[in-house]
């Protein structure tokens, strides 16, 4: 599905501050697969995932997604595969757009948006049992704005929004590093089973272990803009969370 | 009384302006302040036309455009350049400035005599009220087109731009070309008040946009405090305070004259006052915290 073959990315070429965020990396993340991105801070995790989706263009090498040479394509083109949950809550929604009417922007998100009015009474019922679906209570509530709900409740329905239209990849960038634990739990959850139920890629990027052991088909872990270590299938299931830990030791 | 018609068709000739900077300042939250030269531009090329003997259907086109094209290369400039929208503002209005008075050809441009949008259709005899009419149609067409425009899927994602960009742009957005267009759209606006004041004072004058932005953020202002105050989250309501909010500007000013404070000093009044309408919600929250 994704095909990332040497790709470099350097910050502050040639200044005092310079970051070579990612070194060279080539990574194939097959169709429907899950994977799972762990590493300290700075070793590059965020780049590769803004690589995927178009807001930072690499130094060298080429992306591809479903066969399509993507590498200088913006991310707002790219947004016919990819769907993204951002860390904060506040990114991946607009605060002052009432529920409904984000809903109606993510149902269009491969579509040109046109000079007719999306909002009507058939499509607001259609969001309301989406929403009804996450058995937060909100679906009552479509008509307020995005911005008087919590982060934890932002983050679930940003995950809803993705597959809203049709969605092959899914980027989650930390998606409950801003959340609590039980809000973070459910994001999880409504993420889980909506990657299984729409059969998505998902790239997942986390600094919780326990998210990392629990989620995912495939688990890489970066450092200093590189691959350090890579699992997949049998060997993801077999891993123990003990030894997550003993890779950051 | 007369005077406070005269104030209350200003109000109306501005709500054009008002729209604008509703649509450049709370819609895309971009500070755009083209306008003084956008709204002389809407000015010189109605008279320009109009001297030319130009009917309607050719000079509101042309004020449209005109307007449009200032506010697209100002959105250009601080896109594509990534020049500060504040700065690419100052730069297209200053340049304005000589295209103005090439345009003009002079510095004053009278129509006395000349058909206006406000004599050449008579709804009723009297001059003032007809006038009324005429800008209350107007106007009500403008705040229609945009409150329709700004319920369609291209007007949300309008209003998503200027409040998630990050959002917006893993929509499937190119927010670069989304404020480009909001800026044309809303010195167009700009421009139709340039276009109604000329017609309405009966004279285009370069120097007529001087600190006409204030007009437009002061109007602006009014109606958002009413509407946090009231806490409303309607666009079409919103829009129509903002419509109320122009008039009220000038119902201001307006009684400030009536008053007798010397018309010298009315610009010191017209920012003392929106430094008051801005600093009133700061304060009475500062009171009850």
């Amino acid at each position: 599905m994704i095909t990332i073959t040497d790709v470099h990315k350097t910050f502050n070429k040639g200044k005092a501050n310079q970051v070579n965020a990612v070194n060279g990396i080539t990574l194939e993340i097959k169709d429907g697969e899950f994977l799972v991105i762990v590493g300290s801070n700075g070793s590059g995790k965020t780049t590769l995932l803004n690589l995927i989706a178009g807001s930072v263009s690499p130094d060298n090498g080429t992306i591809s997604i479903d066969g399509n040479d993507v590498t200088n394509m913006p991310d707002y083109k790219r947004s016919r595969w990819i769907a993204r949950v951002f860390q904060n809550p506040l990114s991946g929604t607009a605060p002052d757009l009432s529920i409904l009417d984000n809903f109606r922007l993510a149902s269009i998100r491969t579509k040109r948006k046109g000079l007719s009015v999306g909002v009507n009474d058939a499509f607001k019922k259609q969001v309301q049992e989406k929403v009804a679906g996450l058995g937060m209570g909100l679906q009552d509530k479509i008509d307020q704005p995005m911005g008087t709900l919590s982060g934890g409740q932002r983050q679930a329905l940003t995950l809803l929004m993705s597959v809203m239209d049709s969605c092959k990849v899914l980027l989650l960038d930390e998606p409950t590093a801003a959340l609590d634990p039980r809000s973070a739990d459910v994001v999880m959850r409504t993420a889980d089973t909506l990657i299984r139920e729409f059969n998505l890629t998902a790239v997942f990027i986390t600094h919780n272990l326990k998210d990392a052991f629990n989620y995912g088909t495939r688990i890489i872990q970066m450092g200093e803009g590189l691959i350090i270590n890579d699992l997949s299938g049998t060997d993801k299931a077999s891993l123990k969370q003990n030894d997550l830990f003993d890779w950051f030791a | 009384m007369d005077f406070y018609l005269t104030a209350l068709l200003q109000g109306l000739c501005f709500s054009a302006i008002a729209l604008g900077i509703y649509i450049s300042m709370k819609i895309f939250n971009i500070p755009d302040i083209t306008t003084d030269g956008s709204y002389t531009l809407g000015g010189v090329v109605t008279a320009v036309l109009l001297t030319n003997h130009q009917p309607t259907y050719v000079i509101l086109p042309a004020v449209i455009l005109a307007g449009a094209a200032a506010g697209a290369l100002t959105g250009i400039i601080h896109t594509k350049l990534k020049i500060n929208a504040l700065l690419a503002g100052i730069l297209v209005m200053t340049a304005l400035y000589s295209v103005n008075l090439t345009i003009l050809g002079r510095s004053n441009l009278p129509l006395i005599n000349l058909p206006s949008l406000f004599t050449i259709v008579s709804v009723v005899s009297d001059l003032n009220q007809n006038t009324f009419w005429i800008l209350a149609i107007f106007v009500i067409v403008i705040t229609f087109l945009i409150g329709h425009l700004l319920k369609t899927d291209f007007g949300i994602a309008m209003r998503a731009t200027g409040n998630s960009e990050s959002m917006i742009r893993s929509l499937g957005v190119n927010t670069d070309r989304m404020k480009i267009t909001g800026l044309a759209l809303a010195n167009a606006l700009t421009a139709l008040s340039g276009y109604l004041v000329a017609q309405f004072q009966g004279f285009a004058d370069i120097s007529m946009g001087i600190g006409i932005v204030i007009v437009g953020l002061g109007s602006v202002i009014i109606a958002e405090t009413l509407i946090n105050w009231f806490k409303l989250t309607s666009v079409w309501l919103s829009l129509v305070l903002v419509l109320a909010g122009a008039v009220i500007f000038q119902l201001v000013l307006a009684f400030t004259l009536s008053v007798g404070v010397d018309p010298k000093l009315l610009k010191i009044v017209t920012a003392g006052f929106v430094l008051v309408i801005v600093s009133l919600p700061r304060l009475s929250l500062l009171r009850s915290s």
